[in-house]
């Protein structure tokens, strides 16, 4: 077991000219890690790349101390001899093959006989649940149970390394929070590595113990949940995590914007800095406000949308930003686009965090 | 039908606008032109007389002649031809577009040029047929074998293209899926890539066992017309046709007869096609 809990060790470079990834990504034994990214960041990408379905064109891949791929000493293992499991996005179940023998191809191709095969593929069906449904046409299975069938077949082989690509993507929102729930359950009783890609910030803070974002090929932040959602280093993973977020230089109390402007932050920090503050800190005033905020700046509303039971502002002005405010307080205040109004937010609202 | 509401009215209206007469005029004619000659088989056939004529034994000589050869003629399309749409499909190699091109020309080029190639290459005097005659003693012109050749070069294009079209139409990811899975390439291919493109593969053999059957002139040029040996249904028609006319229409009605069953079966396969 020393060997297996070594897990995976990537370093995973694909150069396709226009677009490059180049990622490091490790995942212990019993680890689940989440890739997460906006379309076309090259999640999916890393994701071929493990799986043996795209080569590398540098750095290395390997799982429980077994190179897989490492172009520089031009070691390559085939997809069908790394024994790593995957559930692919619209989960590729073998439309001819019914539930169980979907669920049996892996150990069928294993030299394992047809009904042993079948009964591991039923003990499988059965863990996820679907004991019954194990003669049902895949075409025949709902988007959940679907769903299972494809983690049951990735799993029936005990992989070292379990693949999701975005497993919850093709679900109504009804199925996806049961799903989630059930998927999370397996992940923690998975004793290998699992690596899951989604552009879904709830599935990724969810199910996985750490997170790593992807934007353009590269790693941007990497965490566990709290700190990803505390202190966001780019607009994407703000505006995933729902957070205003401003760049600059901190001296002391106050930050200075990239973008102009500045902000007084109640933590003292000095050099390159973040500052991040949540949209209900915002309060929007018909005039200048009075009083204790010392953050407080003119701005145009362009947009209002619902959020939640609160309405949604985009502030344009000195500072880009979104506010959120009470139905009363937007009808009390008139907000419709082109208002100009006045914004503030409370220095201790302000995270404030090195860069 | 029952008490259609005003917006159902709307939406079918467009459906029920009169045909212009200049479409519907020629439509007309040539239904009439492919449906009257079959007519004209059926009103002229001798059926009086049909039982004892479809028990001659040149008739059944022939049916059972044609069956044989076009059946092992689709059987070497499916063992030559699968792999072969497999590679047009699947590999990217260079001059593949001008392979795809070989593979089609059968499907134009006039029979008969087809049987002269044939014994030209496999012909006693070809330079493939004189070296099987040295070597083995075979001779394949003016054989049962040489039906069967001449058919397959005709019908195999049929198949191809059929099973091609259905490889590329099927969806690589699950052959990937497979490979996750543990299966080689070879697995792949039987255990899912043959089993996704089975709609086309049935369509494509049957379209190429119908045009096996049909199969006259490649026939009687390079394997001639030996009775019970090369003489197969459309080169008994022909024959037929010179000194006995009930005798040609019968054997027609058998041709026509196979071919609507082929094509109602095919109709079936291509609907459940992907």
């Amino acid at each position: 077991m020393s060997a297996a809990s070594e897990g995976l060790d990537s370093h995973l470079v694909v150069d396709r000219g226009a677009f490059r990834l180049d990622l490091e990504l490790r995942a212990a034994a019993g680890e689940t890690v989440a890739l997460l990214g906006p379309n076309g960041a090259g999640k999916t990408t890393a994701l071929r790349a493990l799986a043996g379905l795209e080569a590398l064109s540098e750095g290395h891949i390997a799982l429980d101390g077994r190179d897989l791929d490492r172009p520089g000493s031009r070691r390559w293992t085939a997809p069908e001899h790394r024994g790593i499991g995957v559930v692919f996005q619209d989960y590729l179940l073998f439309p001819h093959l019914n539930a169980l023998d979907n669920v049996a191809f892996g150990p069928r191709r294993r030299g394992l006989g047809r009904s042993a095969a079948r009964a591991r593929a039923a003990a499988q069906l059965d863990r996820v649940g679907l004991g019954e449904l194990a003669k049902r046409r895949t075409r025949q299975l709902s988007g959940g149970q679907a769903q299972r069938v494809a983690l049951a077949r990735a799993l029936a082989l005990d992989p070292g390394l379990l693949l999701l690509d975005e497993p919850l993507a093709a679900l109504d929102a009804r199925t996806r929070l049961d799903t989630r729930a059930e998927l999370h359950r397996h992940l923690s009783d998975h004793p290998g590595a699992a690596v899951l890609v989604t552009h879904d910030p709830v599935d990724a803070l969810m199910l996985a113990d750490r997170l790593i974002v992807v934007e353009e090929g590269r790693a941007v932040q990497e965490g566990d949940a709290e700190s990803i959602t505390a202190r966001p280093r780019t607009d994407y993973v703000a505006r995933l995590v729902g957070l205003n977020l401003y760049r600059g230089r901190a001296e002391g109390h106050r930050l200075r914007l990239d973008s102009g402007g500045e902000l007084a932050v109640a933590d003292p920090l000095d050099g390159e800095a973040f500052a991040a503050f949540r949209p209900s800190a915002v309060a929007l005033h018909p005039r200048r406000p009075e009083g204790s905020p010392r953050n407080a700046w003119p701005a145009t509303v362009t947009g209002v949308h619902r959020h939640g039971d609160n309405l949604r502002v985009q502030l344009d002005g000195r500072l880009h930003a979104v506010a959120d405010v009470t139905p009363a307080a937007a009808a009390q205040l008139g907000l419709g686009p082109g208002q100009r109004v006045w914004a503030a937010v409370k220095a201790a609202e302000i995270r404030a965090y090195p860069a | 039908m029952t008490a259609p509401a005003a917006p159902t009215d709307r939406r079918r209206g467009p459906h029920r606008r009169r045909i212009p007469v200049a479409l519907l005029v020629p439509a007309l004619l040539g239904l009439a032109f492919l449906v009257l000659p079959l007519l004209g088989l059926l009103l002229r056939a001798p059926w009086s007389t049909m039982p004892e004529r479809l028990t001659e034994p040149g008739v059944l000589a022939a049916l059972w002649l044609s069956l044989r050869t076009a059946t092992a003629a689709t059987v070497l399309s499916l063992v030559l031809g699968i792999p072969l749409a497999w590679l047009l499909a699947r590999v990217d190699f260079r001059g593949r577009s001008l392979v795809r091109a070989l593979v089609t020309v059968p499907l134009v080029l006039p029979p008969v040029v087809g049987g002269v190639a044939l014994l030209l290459v496999f012909g006693r005097s070809g330079p493939v047929g004189s070296r099987l005659d040295e070597a083995f003693g075979i001779t394949l012109p003016f054989s049962t074998a040489g039906v069967v050749m001449a058919m397959t070069f005709v019908a195999m294009p049929f198949l191809v293209v059929s099973v091609e079209g259905a490889l590329r139409g099927a969806d690589v990811r699950f052959e990937e899926a497979a490979a996750t899975l543990g299966a080689g390439r070879w697995t792949v291919f039987t255990r899912v890539t043959l089993p996704l493109i089975a709609p086309g593969i049935a369509a494509g053999t049957v379209l190429c066992w119908a045009r096996a059957l049909g199969e006259f002139g490649a026939t009687i040029t390079f394997a001639g017309n030996f009775p019970g040996r090369t003489r197969t249904m459309p080169l008994a028609v022909y024959l037929a046709l010179e000194t006995d006319l009930e005798a040609a229409i019968v054997l027609s009605l058998i041709l026509l007869a196979v071919s609507v069953i082929v094509l109602a079966s095919l109709r079936d396969r291509w609907t459940a096609a992907p």
